[in-house]
């Protein structure tokens, strides 16, 4: 399928039309603005997304569509929601719940939880045809067959028995879908549809919506951070910050030519899979305001560059350009060219190791193998072999960042807890400095320990939130005795806060007190305390904004320049890991498929499994995505605890055939310094 | 799940074997044997030698790993033996007992999930309204009045109101269902009401935060009638943790009724369990140990197995 469809008319009436939102929520704290003045309409047929920051409105000003705001703290307090050309604020309790589900249908962010553990498949997806559609059971079993497959879920009779839990997470996300198209809505409102799955998951989920509402006419909302997804699938772009809309209009418009500061910092503080390393990510410092208690006039105003004195006044969200509006009150001068922002600076030059150095780390035939009850009777004794990690070799330079990406369930983790000896190897070899870690005590571990170092992905689960930052980060230093006593303990903490962005006084906050950004930092912080020389990053940025992965990211490669440290990062966005690595490992189901120079891995994947995860990373470029052929790798990652035998790829692979079933394929070398690990290559 | 069931069945007997070891061992620890108690109980004089006689009568007079080797076979072999102190067999004594410890533990669960269910329930949907004060008031009142003091009132109530009493013989369900049920539902109904309190309570915080999960979201996203939303959606994934306070109270009532028992004057298991223990009548208190452990098990494993019935992750045995 080609994406070349463009939006519908504009002339069309809408079918959504948002007027002057307004919605408080009421707190212990005092009332939350979550959503101010915000207006958008959305026609059959057409994809509007929603990005903006965490916590900017997004949610909320959708789930006031579905009149599904938490009660009693939710209100909205002013405006109307036109559907159909009725107020859907003026509908009783009884008339709303009549549409939904069956004239808008809402598709949350969280598959894992979004369906009941406790009724089956066919219970859940059913519910809707027998309120809605009068079916009778046979009508609606036959209906609910047909949606399944048109999911892509195979085997869908026999599914319709199962329960939630037997799903993974990507099928539970087509269940979703499935449910919301059960009555054929006129509109769908996807809340972050895809962030919990993997890249190659993603593409296929998105392409099917996009596919549907094309095919069925159903106009779709959807809400991303993603800027590589609203790149690909929207048709018009609605950027939202502190509970306002800055910034409208086609995605070639926000894309393009963003007239609004805020729009202009998200798209290039995003990481792109098409740009090379070497450039230093723009970054919008500061955080977004609180909306308990937001600054008058423009919000964006403290972390604005371009900030000036009319920006106390408040910004209305003025139409620029045809069709193209902004709430910046110098979005003329960004129209007329006399004013732009400055161009990317390179990253500070890097003290990077020349080749023939040793290796920092090297890793050798690494194995781990989970032993793990069989599924079925609660008592019974037989177990299986989760190979989740089988033979995996590379080496890590001084001073060299290794990116290590792979969709969930991979191994990455895993080797990453061997490096630390947090998990103990099934086999192999782990050297760090030539001295082999993998068969040591822990007693003798001790010393070692401290050089090899770690940061998490949930900044807020891996801090102890009884604790203040300060206590948080001298633990460390207090244990392994790095300094003499308390007094030098504070002092040292007072510099790693500087050292990581952060203010010495934060030293007396608890973790609850930051923010997300701001507690990575302190992960941070705590990991350099020991003085280490090699840090494994476990998905550092996940869980972070956009805008805040940038500040992060920027971070990790100062130090990393200042105090000649070697990162093993580990990550599954594509375009994370290109950023910031020299050589990139890709692994899939515990197996290394490819390992190259970063640049060369980019430019010229060899793999097919590597081909297939960039085909399916957006980029936030609509010229390029929009020309781009849609080509979503099929199914789903095979259970590690059944692997295929052969290439444990040939499942989802285009090229496989008869020999790839029963070959297993060693890595070589294809080009100087370029591993591959397929016999078609 | 038959294989399960017998399965569970088979890890019985070493809990039990473990039950039978502690409690034989704890009583030979406590002084005094149940000689004296029976002989010199009300002051009277007896020989040394009958003293003697009576104790080899009953076998108090051998080595402790004899009586140990004749206790757990008797119980291998199921013959508890007799009791010391009436001399009649131990399950007769038991039987009419249990029997009728059993109908009032089975009755107060009864009213115990028709009250507490559909009150906490209420209680959470209408949170923070008059409704779910007045329930709370209630349930704490509950959990605050002892069930004796409750079982008094009916009794002065029914005296005063119906100038009538509740029988006080027991008869069997199967012989007259009418004056079973008139003696046994008021004990029923006084123990019911703390019970009730306490699964009430459970009930309603476990549906408060049913109600936050991301699936009600979803029910009510696809248009699902409110009514449905509870009654389908909530009901089922909050009913969990309540079948299990439900569990653990019943067999607390087997063996934990006393008070209540004497107020109403019921010859039942909690009765027998004090009179043994107050007579030092080894046999009866081992035994009547041994059935409460029995019974604590079994309820445990009809929880499991309510719990595997209504949840398809069990049952499936995923996560
Ligand atoms: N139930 C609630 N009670 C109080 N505040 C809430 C509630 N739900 C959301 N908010 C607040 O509303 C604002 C917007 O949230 P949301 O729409 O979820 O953001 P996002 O753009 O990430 O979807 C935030 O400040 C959030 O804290
Ligand atoms: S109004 Fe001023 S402060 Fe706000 S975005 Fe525009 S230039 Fe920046
Ligand atoms: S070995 Fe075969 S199945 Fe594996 S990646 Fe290469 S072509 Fe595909
Ligand atoms: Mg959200």
């Amino acid at each position: 399928m080609q994406q070349t469809t463009s939006a519908p008319p504009s002339g069309t009436p809408p079918l959504l039309s948002v007027e002057d939102l307004h919605v408080h929520f009421v707190t212990s704290r005092g009332v939350v603005r979550a959503v101010e003045g915000v207006s958008y309409q959305v026609r059959p047929g057409e994809v509007l997304a929603i990005v903006g920051e965490s916590g900017c409105g997004k949610s909320v000003s959708s789930l006031a569509v579905m009149r599904l705001l938490a009660k009693p703290a939710g209100r909205v307090v002013h405006g109307k929601i036109m559907f159909e050309g009725v107020n859907l604020l003026d509908l009783s309790d009884e008339e709303m719940r009549e549409r939904r589900g069956r004239d808008i249908s809402m598709i949350f962010q969280e598959p894992m939880t979004s369906l009941n553990p406790v009724l089956s498949i066919g219970q859940q997806l059913m519910e809707p045809l027998f309120i809605h559609l009068n079916m009778t059971e046979a009508q609606a079993r036959e209906r609910a067959v047909e949606l399944l497959k048109m999911v892509g879920i195979t085997d869908p009779e026999r599914r319709l028995e199962q329960y939630p839990h037997q799903f993974s997470g990507g099928m539970r996300q087509r269940v979703m879908i499935a449910i919301g198209l059960a009555c054929n809505p006129k509109l769908i409102i996807a809340d972050e549809p895809t962030t919990a799955l993997d890249v190659t998951i993603q593409a296929q989920i998105l392409e099917l919506m996009k596919e549907l509402s094309r095919k069925l006419n159903i106009a779709l909302v959807v809400i991303t951070h993603n800027l590589g997804v609203v790149a690909r699938y929207a048709d018009r772009v609605n950027v939202m910050y502190a509970a306002r809309v800055v910034e409208q209009g086609t995605a070639d418009d926000v894309f393009l030519r963003p007239r609004h500061p805020y729009a202009m910092g998200l798209m290039r503080s995003v990481p792109r899979l098409d740009r090379p390393r070497g450039l230093k990510l723009e970054t919008i410092e500061g955080l977004p305001p609180n909306l308990l208690d937001p600054p008058k006039g423009c919000r964006f105003a403290a972390r604005c560059a371009f900030k000036a004195d009319i920006c106390e006044q408040d910004p209305p969200l003025n139409e620029v350009e045809a069709g193209h509006f902004s709430a910046c009150l110098r979005a003329r001068e960004f129209v007329a060219g006399t004013l732009a922002p400055a161009p990317a600076a390179p990253v500070e030059a890097s003290a990077r190791a020349g080749k023939a150095s040793e290796p920092l780390l090297s890793v050798r035939g690494l194995k781990k193998f989970f032993t793990v009850a069989r599924k079925g009777g609660l008592l019974s004794t037989q177990t299986s072999e989760v190979r989740a990690v089988n033979d995996v070799s590379f080496d890590i330079a001084p001073g060299e960042t290794l990116g290590l990406v792979g969709e969930s369930g991979c191994g990455k983790t895993t080797v990453g807890r061997m490096v630390l000896r947090l998990d103990n190897p099934t086999a192999g070899e782990i050297r760090f400095k030539g001295e082999d870690i993998a068969h040591k005590s822990p007693a003798e571990l001790r010393a070692v320990r401290r050089k090899i170092q770690v940061i998490f992905q949930d900044p807020f689960s891996s801090l102890n939130p009884r604790m203040t930052i300060g206590q948080i980060i001298s633990e460390p230093l207090m244990v392994y005795k790095i300094v003499p006593n308390a007094k030098a303990a504070a002092e040292r903490v007072a510099e790693l806060l500087v050292q990581v962005g952060l203010f010495a006084y934060m030293a007396e906050r608890y973790p609850h007190e930051m923010s997300g950004g701001q507690r990575q930092r302190v992960g941070i912080a705590r990991a350099l305390a020991m003085e280490p020389e090699f840090i494994v990053c476990d998905e550092p940025v996940s869980a972070l904004d956009v805008s805040i992965q940038g500040q992060i990211i920027n971070l990790l490669e100062n130090l990393q320049h200042r105090l000649n440290l070697t990162y093993l990062f580990i990550a599954h966005d594509l375009a994370v890991v290109r950023h910031i690595s020299d050589r990139v490992v890709v692994m899939y189901l515990g197996r290394v498929m490819e390992m190259a120079d970063g640049d060369a891995l980019y430019a010229e994947p060899l793999h097919p499994y590597t081909k297939a995860l960039l085909d399916a990373a957006p980029v936030p470029d609509p010229k390029i995505e929009k020309s781009r052929a849609a080509r979503a790798l099929k199914g789903e990652l095979p259970s590690p605890l059944n692997p295929p035998t052969g290439c444990v790829f040939h499942t989802r692979c285009p090229l496989a055939d008869a020999d790839c079933r029963r070959i297993v394929p060693e890595p070589r070398e294809a080009r100087p310094g370029h591993f591959v690990a397929c016999i078609k290559v | 799940m038959l294989g399960y069931l017998a399965n569970r069945l088979l890890l019985m007997i070493p809990t039990l074997a473990g039950v039978a070891v502690l409690i034989f061992f704890m009583l030979r620890v406590v002084p005094g044997d149940i000689v004296e108690v029976k002989l010199r109980g009300d002051g009277g004089s007896v020989t040394q030698e009958t003293i003697e006689a009576e104790r080899a009568r009953l076998g108090l007079d051998q080595p402790i790993h004899v009586q140990f080797v004749q206790w757990m076979t008797g119980l291998a072999t199921l013959d508890l033996g007799n009791s010391m102190w009436t001399d009649r067999p131990v399950t007769e004594e038991i039987g009419v007992r249990l029997e009728l410890t059993i109908q009032v533990a089975i009755m107060a669960s009864i009213i115990a999930i028709m009250v507490a269910i559909p009150l906490g329930t209420i209680s959470a949907l209408f949170r923070d309204t008059w409704v779910d004060y007045v329930v709370r008031l209630v349930t704490i009142a509950g959990l605050a009045v002892p069930s004796f003091w409750l079982g008094m009132l009916i009794i002065l109530g029914l005296l005063y109101y119906a100038n009538w009493l509740p029988p006080i013989t027991y008869t069997p369900i199967y012989v007259d269902p009418v004056a079973n049920i008139a003696q046994l539902i008021w004990p029923a109904m006084a123990v019911g009401y703390r019970y009730s309190a306490v699964v009430a309570r459970m009930v309603r915080s476990s549906i408060i935060e049913v109600m936050k999960e991301d699936y009600i979201r979803t029910a009510r996203a696809k248009g699902v009638f409110e009514k449905l939303v509870v009654s389908r959606h909530a009901m089922r994934n909050a009913i969990l943790p309540a079948i299990t306070v439900i569990g653990l109270e019943f067999a607390f009532l087997i063996g934990g009724l006393v008070v209540t028992e004497q107020v109403f004057n019921l010859n039942g298991l909690g009765k027998l369990f004090v009179q043994a223990v107050s007579r030092n009548d080894f046999t009866l208190i081992q035994s009547i140990v041994m059935l409460i452990a029995v019974i604590f098990i079994l309820s445990n494993l009809v929880v499991d197995v309510v719990y595997a019935w209504i949840d398809p992750r069990i049952r499936y045995g995923g996560r």
